[in-house]
């Protein structure tokens, strides 16, 4: 049996995909060069990884509102993570998900970004509220 | 969620697609936050630059303003957050025909919803002030977060599609800061310098915004305004709450003797955390570069307050700023007029510096306004904009006004 992650309900289509794991924050406009599809941000763990097509599985949504929109228009030109997954998201983040279509879960028991490793394959369901771990089997 | 029979019908379509999408994308993200059901809300406020836009998103507008005036007028005043581009300046900063195109298609969509183009994420210094209790839809973390704190407003942070969407239904889900019980401190602060000046107070909001981490935290924060011996003014909590919002993601902080809600505790009173002197001049050397040539200096984010434009005046009076330096001033349209009229506009731009109106910089293309012009080092006494411009890869420094105004003369920073 795959290991299973309770969250909350989430936002989005069902998806499959790699997970991309790092202890660090997110915000579209502080942290990304969108065009080219990395993380541009210095200080960032993830600074100069592309997200493009990648489950983002990081600590917490912060700074400012432009992620709203910016998760929409990542999407339109197909340069946009495949999902994301936070321990804890701000209203921003759950409203550009909402805009966008873009799968999105939170509020685990535990810390997503020690539970998830980089390169697992998960299988979200945003409306069962669970994350599946596929390369995993549960103890 | 809990639909009366006016958000039924608008969920049906009844009242046309706006509205139709508009309640159907607010119940998408009150399930999201176990909202029970809406409240109304006496204003809203965009934020809609087209540099987060994109095309998808002005198309996005386009399609919704393309329908009946009946069914895509607001139902609330709905306001902006400053815009892509300014017109009037755009050119002298480097941004393109293209960048103006697409300003202009926005901004053509917006009227189309009977929106009010205030272009300004200092609404609560300039146009209308919110009062204890008034919910709201705010759609700027700065405005959001002084609105709840300084006024005892209740609002979410509520990005653009969010708050277009408050405006066409004229409600928001009730969770988060509309609610009392998400409103009681659970962090604890105790303060033991007195800021200098707007930078230090944004850099004391940027330490505690960090310590936070989370827009789920309240912040209770003593011991700044004793020490001053006044309250800090509306500018000094603007840096201050902005800077707090922008590190660390928080909508709400109490000050007790300053903000109006009483400082109750969600659980039992945490332990203090005691910030110094030592704390905010590390922050401050964080970003220090003394010495460095300085490629652009800028007074922004958030806009500038008349009081905080007739500084910058005072400060530039006779004096030039350096041939490769450029000096850029953001402010309200409805500021850049008092200030036209004023005279402070052209004291200002006498020394060589840009005035722009309706941007707050970050919000304008900021990383090919940095290609076209060649910009890495930004100094500014922002301290949220030194947060922010490290991902459009600038190389920010944080100072004074007086030590903005000296470096820019002199080129590099002094």
């Amino acid at each position: 049996m795959p290991i299973t992650l309770k969250c909350h309900r989430g936002i989005g289509p069902a998806v499959t995909g790699t997970a991309l794991v790092a202890k660090d924050n997110f915000s579209a406009r502080y942290d990304l060069d969108r065009k080219a599809g990395v993380f541009s941000r210095p200080s960032h763990a993830l600074a100069g990884q592309t997200y493009r097509g990648r489950i983002l599985v990081l600590d917490q949504a912060k700074g400012g509102v432009a992620t709203a929109w910016m998760l929409h228009e990542m999407k339109a030109r197909d340069v946009v993570p495949l999902a994301l997954v936070f321990n804890r998201v701000n209203p921003i983040l759950a409203q550009g998900a909402a805009l966008g279509a873009v799968t999105m879960v939170d509020r685990f028991d535990g810390d997503v970004t020690d539970l998830i490793r980089t390169g697992d394959t998960l299988r979200i369901d945003p409306e069962a509220g669970t994350v599946e771990i596929l390369n995993r089997e549960s103890d | 969620m809990r639909l009366n029979d006016e958000e039924k019908a608008m969920l049906a379509g009844e009242l046309g697609e706006p509205r139709r999408w508009a309640i159907a994308h607010q119940i998408a993200v009150g399930g999201f936050f176990d909202a029970a059901d809406f409240v109304p809300v006496s204003q809203a406020h965009i934020m809609a630059d087209t540099e987060s836009l994109g095309e998808a998103g002005v198309a996005f507008l386009e399609g919704l303003a393309a329908a009946p005036a009946a069914e895509r007028r607001v139902q609330v005043p709905t306001i902006t957050d400053p815009r892509g581009l300014d017109f009037e300046t755009y050119k002298r900063l480097g941004q393109t025909e293209a960048m103006a195109a697409l300003e202009g298609r926005a901004t053509a969509a917006f009227r189309e919803f009977g929106v009010l183009m205030t272009d300004t994420c200092i609404n609560y210094q300039t146009i209308l002030p919110p009062v204890r209790g008034e919910h709201l839809a705010m759609g700027d973390t700065g405005v959001t977060i002084y609105a709840n704190s300084v006024f005892g407003a209740r609002s979410n942070f509520e990005g653009g599609p969010s708050a277009l969407a408050a405006g066409l239904t004229g409600r928001t889900p009730r969770y988060g800061y509309h609610l009392d019980a998400e409103r009681r401190a659970t962090r604890h602060f105790r303060v033991e310098t007195a800021p200098c000046d707007l930078s230090e107070w944004g850099a004391l909001g940027g330490i505690i915004g960090r310590e936070c981490g989370s827009y789920w935290e309240v912040p209770l924060i003593e011991g700044p305004a004793e020490l001053t011996g006044a309250p800090p003014g509306s500018d000094a909590l603007k840096h201050f709450g902005a800077a707090m919002a922008s590190y660390g993601s928080v909508a709400l902080f109490h000050m007790p003797g300053i903000t109006p809600e009483p400082a109750e505790f969600a659980g039992r009173r945490p332990p203090a955390t005691q910030i110094g002197r030592a704390e905010i001049d590390a922050f401050l050397a964080s970003y220090e570069a003394k010495g460095d040539k300085v490629d652009v200096v800028v007074f922004a984010a958030p806009q500038l307050s008349l009081i905080e434009m007739a500084a910058v005046a005072d400060a530039l009076d006779g004096r030039r700023v350096h041939a490769e330096t450029t000096l850029l001033v953001a402010t309200s349209p409805e500021i850049k007029s008092a200030a036209d009229r004023m005279g402070l506009t052209a004291r200002i731009e006498a020394s060589g510096a840009v005035v722009a109106a309706g941007i707050c910089f970050y919000q304008s293309y900021a990383g090919e306004m940095a290609a076209a012009n060649g910009w890495q080092r930004l100094l500014t006494n922002s301290a949220k904009l030194t947060n922010i411009i490290g991902g459009y890869g600038y190389r920010p420094t944080l100072a004074s006004l007086e030590r903005c105004v000296a470096s820019a003369v002199a080129g590099r920073i002094v």
